[in-house]
């Protein structure tokens, strides 16, 4: 119990120590939100647009900046003026930075009440608190070091921490038993950042399925046993918390300007640097179909030198392969996360099956997701940390997928101060997720493999060290800099994506194939 | 070693690296002040007067030379080292280092250049040298990680992480080469030893703080067997010394006068007792007596003289008569103390040349040294404040005693049985709390409150006052410990080693008589090794 905290205080140091370091427009997002929130009334904050970061967050997060607003001004008023658009004082950093730093509390919170609970339901293997023996600390460590919470937040400057908290929270929760509040904070969350929209179908089968119904001995669904009060119960907490968010813009009548500032659909399938998902093999399968077929002379269309280096900034058209519309994305989604809760729905087996149900949305979402940002791959890595003292398959899915997915964030930060930051940190991450998680499974690898891994992925996974060496290194050294600009950029993320692509198969396979055993270490 | 211990090392390091380099992204001492600059400009400067310059000028004040601005005043180790790291920065951009129009010269890629220069030594030379003094021990039998512990813990030591990658230095060069004299001299190689101190002390003339024990360390076995080959080793040992200081300064013996010139920059005895604000005896005296007015510069200096020189007696006779490496261990922190305290011309850095000594210590009192370290961090906070350095010490200093209530959940102590142990146990620990406190109130009274109009100085004064009461507090005990350690190897060590065999008797007779003769078969190799090192 000490030990978590200790880790949290001491990350927190940590997290001080960056406070010079370089920050992302995000930033000046969050302090132009700021700005909005404390000096406009409400029914002005969807349509304020002096700066072109418009607040595109649900309502909850918009008074979160509100409250955060009420101490700004103690550091620095200016920064609470809307005109100041990039306004960027010592004052205004260290308030901001100091802002993520404590609301990162909510997470620790979290960790804190799940070592909580298994150290009541499980306290033989909680005995010793030891980083790499014990397992319960291993996972919370791991979710406490986190690398990319660390990057993303308090580097390129966003609130993870704190969100990723609240979700934590309400999987806790469930754990707990205490399904109503998982759905509170749940509801919350979702009115904190929209995002999440992506694993609720998960609460929402296993809150129908586990709580509202009960399921017989044998482990089916006893149809007799549900219970209307509890679906009442359920439903009122969510309609409570979303007519706290949204009720004062649905008396404004601002709904509609809501949901076009939420939802933006008109940015295009993939991000400036393409999330490592589906849509990054389907566009450079254009992209190679594209450069094979004009040296064949099957296909003429002019410029794609052009669009090859230049294109991956923009929204662009494919070559060959026919152009993705956001209702084809909606509908593969769709259909990606579909066996998973079929799965959930047909044998719950406990919180764990939940856990599972929501990693593989989080990946359904991320593969053929509507213009899906490269962070977001932490909405499986963080959930999988909680199926590391499970069994030994589930952890080595979370160490393919957080040494990828973390890989796959490299390009978040550019700048040359953050860079033995960014190699250093993600080294020490692995380093610690692979030894620990070797270790509680006595697992030393082979000489040919890395532990837990076959050789096959080991390699893969070594792979990126020529591949990171090539594009700091490599790609200045032969001069393509000028000639191809985004070569690095196209290559991670294709690489990663191939990882990412494996680990969810890979993930879907053993959910299926194996039944999750309950209690394993009792 | 097995996976585990290597990957706890690396964990150890990383850690350690990203610490420094997330420190050495904050301010220098100077920064963005261009008339005032400092130390990171001293450096920069150096670098552009060895590479421009031909080498019997670097010393010698001349039209390209202004010594009044930043001249060198180091060793010729250092002189060489920044001549290095000049050809370094004129690859990459000759403005960095050229003749006089780069003077105050500040930019996003020198800082980075500068800050990779410190790091790379820190990991050539430091980092190694800290690896293998605990290595180089034999592992505490209840505490399998206690090598990586004390690793970890020397390694994140919030002094000299904040000067060397906040305020600018390259301690971690000298610094290493002493821990490196110590390592070999542990190994029983004392002519490497030799060589690695006296280039510590060519990099860096603070490293005389270090003489006395090198030397009565050195000394005490060769005068014992004066006659049975000490006479030869004390003569081998002189050759290397003075081979080596001849080999670091042959370019300046060309002429007497150079070679005087070169020695009259690095003892700037026209310079103050002190430098600005310092945690020993005479800044702290010096709220009571006004030492310039009381006395001329020559009084002062032979009253600084004879005060070190009486003071460091007691550990270096000791240590001369009972040469063990446990004693030179304890003497090399008592006469670093005991220069600070008294010598003249003390920077408020130099606290950092004992508490490097502190640091290999901390094995043996994780308590009372990571007092001292966070102490010595506390003193330098006037100085860090001046570099922006706030937040890195803040969150250091929570950091470090952190990490150390982890690591040593429970002080290992080697039994405190009698009651008196015990009570000095409690009043250790309640004065422990007391200094957190004092610690705490200060930094927070000259973080918040402007100092009186007439007294500019007083939070700074106050500051080196208390810490100095530390650090006498300090002596003493280190002192003790020193005069209290037997001639003969660690007791904790063969104390619990006793109650190992103790236990295991009860349960396995064999296997006690097998720890029996390993433990017989030890004391004969302690034996022959001390043996060795009297020849």
């Amino acid at each position: 119990m000490m030990a978590v905290i200790a880790v949290g205080i001491a990350l927190s140091c940590f997290k001080l120590l960056l406070i010079n370091s370089y920050k992302s427009t995000d930033f000046d997002v969050h302090r132009n939100w700021l700005a909005i929130t404390h000096s406009l009334p409400v029914r002005k904050w969807y349509y304020e647009e002096t700066s072109q970061w418009t607040l595109d967050y649900p309502p909850f997060f918009a008074w979160f900046e509100c409250a955060l607003s009420q101490l700004a001004a103690f550091f620095d008023p200016a920064m609470l003026k809307v005109e100041n658009v990039d306004y960027r004082s010592s004052a205004t950093i260290l308030f901001q930075q100091l802002t993520v730093i404590v609301s990162d509390v909510m997470l620790i919170y979290a960790v804190y009440e799940l070592y909580a609970f298994y150290q009541k339901t499980q306290p033989k293997v909680t005995e010793h608190e030891d980083f790499f023996r014990n397992p319960v600390l291993v996972q919370c460590t791991l979710l406490l070091t986190n690398f990319g919470l660390l990057i993303i937040d308090h580097i390129h400057f966003q609130y993870n921490g704190f969100l990723y908290g609240t979700l934590l929270l309400s999987i806790v929760r469930i754990y707990q038993g205490r399904h109503m509040s998982a759905a509170f904070w749940f509801a919350a969350l979702l009115n904190f950042k929209h995002l999440y929209l992506y694993v609720a179908p998960a609460y929402f089968v296993y809150l129908l399925r586990c709580y509202v119904f009960q399921s017989k001995d044998d482990g089916s669904l006893n149809w007799r046993s549900f219970s209307i009060l509890r679906l009442i119960g359920l439903g009122s907490i969510v309609l409570f918390v979303f007519g706290i968010s949204l009720g004062p813009f649905v008396i404004l009548n601002q709904l509609e300007q809501l949901k076009t500032r939420l939802f933006p659909f008109k940015r295009g399938l993939c991000h400036a640097y393409w999330a490592p998902n589906f849509w990054a093999l389907y566009n450079v399968a254009d992209k190679a179909a594209t450069v094979v077929g004009t040296k064949l002379g099957l296909v003429s269309i002019g410029n794609h030198t052009a669009s090859m280096t230049g294109g991956l900034v923009q929204e662009f058209k494919h070559a060959v392969l026919p152009s993705v519309t956001p209702l084809v994305t909606l509908v593969l989604t769709a259909f990606s996360i579909l066996p998973c809760l079929y799965l959930l729905w047909s044998g719950p087996k406990g919180p764990q099956s939940f856990v599972r149900a929501l990693v593989l949305c989080g990946f359904g979402s991320f593969m053929f997701g509507w213009h899906v940002h490269e962070k977001a791959i932490l909405m499986m890595i963080i959930p999988l940390c909680l199926l590391v003292q499970e069994r030994k398959r589930d952890a080595s899915v979370l160490l393919l997928m957080s040494t990828i997915g973390h890989y796959s964030l490299f390009p978040l930060l550019f700048t040359q101060f953050e860079t033995p930051i960014k190699v250093c940190l993600m080294l020490l991450t692995t380093v610690y997720a692979f030894s620990s998680i070797a270790n509680v499974y006595k697992d030393k690898g082979t000489s040919s493999s890395l532990p837990l891994l076959s050789t096959v992925e080991s390699v893969y996974l070594l792979g990126i060290l020529p591949l990171e060496l090539y594009n700091s290194v490599g790609h200045t050294l032969l001069g393509l800099t000028d000639k191809l600009p985004f070569l690095p950029l196209m290559m991670t993320s294709v690489y990663c994506a191939i990882g990412v692509t494996y680990a969810w198969l890979k993930f879907y396979w053993i959910s299926y194939k194996d039944v999750p055993k309950l209690e394993k270490h009792d | 070693m097995t996976m585990l211990d290597c990957s706890k090392v690396v964990i150890a390091t990383l850690c350690a690296i990203l610490l420094r380099w997330c420190v050495s992204q904050g301010g220098y001492s100077g920064s963005g002040k261009p008339p005032m600059l400092g130390d990171y400009e001293a450096q920069r400067h150096w670098q552009e007067v060895t590479v421009n310059l031909p080498l019997q000028e670097w010393y010698v004040n001349s039209s390209h030379n202004d010594l009044e601005y930043w001249g060198l005043d180091y060793p010729p180790l250092t002189a060489y080292h920044s001549y290095l790291c000049g050809l370094v920065a004129r690859f990459f951009n000759p403005e960095w280092v050229a003749l006089n129009t780069s003077r105050g010269h500040e930019s996003y890629q020198h800082k980075l250049f500068m800050r990779y220069s410190v790091m790379i030594a820190d990991l050539l030379l430091y980092f190694p040298m800290v690896y293998w003094i605990f290595a180089a021990r034999k592992p505490h039998p209840s505490d399998a990680d206690s090598v990586v512990k004390s690793y970890l813990l020397m390694l994140l030591y919030p002094g000299l992480i904040l000067i060397d990658y906040g305020h600018f230095q390259y301690n971690c060069i000298s610094l290493g080469l002493a821990l490196g004299a110590v390592c070999a001299l542990a190994h029983g190689r004392e002519l490497l030893g030799s060589t690695l101190y006296c280039m510590a002390l060519n990099y860096k003339q603070m490293e005389l703080y270090h003489a006395m024990p090198f030397f009565c360390y050195l000394l005490g076995p060769c005068l014992r067997n004066l006659f049975h080959g000490g006479f030869t080793h004390l003569v081998k040992i002189g050759m290397v010394v003075v081979g080596t200081f001849t080999v670091c300064w042959v370019p300046f013996l060309t002429s007497v006068d150079l070679a005087l010139q070169v020695l009259h920059r690095l003892f700037p005895f026209a310079r103050g007792i002190f430098e600005d604000k310092v945690s020993n005896i005479w800044c702290s005296l010096s709220v009571l007596i006004k030492w310039k007015q009381v006395m001329s510069r020559d009084q002062i200096l032979l009253m600084c003289l004879c005060s070190t020189g009486v003071c460091l007696l007691p550990s270096s006779l000791d240590l001369l008569i009972q040469p063990t490496f446990k004693k030179f261990r304890y003497a090399l922190v008592n006469s670093a103390m005991i220069f600070f305290l008294f010598s003249f011309q003390v920077h408020e850095k130099s606290i950092l040349i004992p508490a490097l000594f502190v640091c290999i210590l901390i094995p043996d009192h994780p308590f009372w040294c990571i007092w001292f370290l966070q102490v010595s961090t506390f003193s330098m906070l006037p100085l860090l404040i001046k570099d922006g350095q706030l937040i890195a010490y803040v969150a250091l200093m929570v950091l470090y005693p952190l990490v150390y209530y982890n690591l040593y959940p429970k002080v290992v102590q080697y039994g405190p049985s009698t009651t008196t142990e015990k009570w000095a146990d409690i009043f250790a620990k309640l004065g422990f709390c007391i200094s957190c406190v004092g610690q705490l109130l200060l930094s927070v009274a000259m973080v918040i409150f402007p100092p009186p109009a007439g007294l500019p100085d007083l939070f700074p004064l106050v500051i080196s006052v208390f810490s100095c009461a530390h650090f006498l507090l300090f002596t003493l005990y280190f002192h003790v410990q020193q005069f209290t350690s037997g001639p003969y190897v660690n007791t904790g060590a063969i104390k619990s080693e006793a109650k190992k065999i103790k236990s295991s008797k009860n349960t396995n007779m064999n296997k006690a008589k097998l720890e029996n003769t390993t433990k017989n078969k030890g004391k004969a190799n302690k034996l022959k090794l001390r043996k060795k090192k009297h020849d």
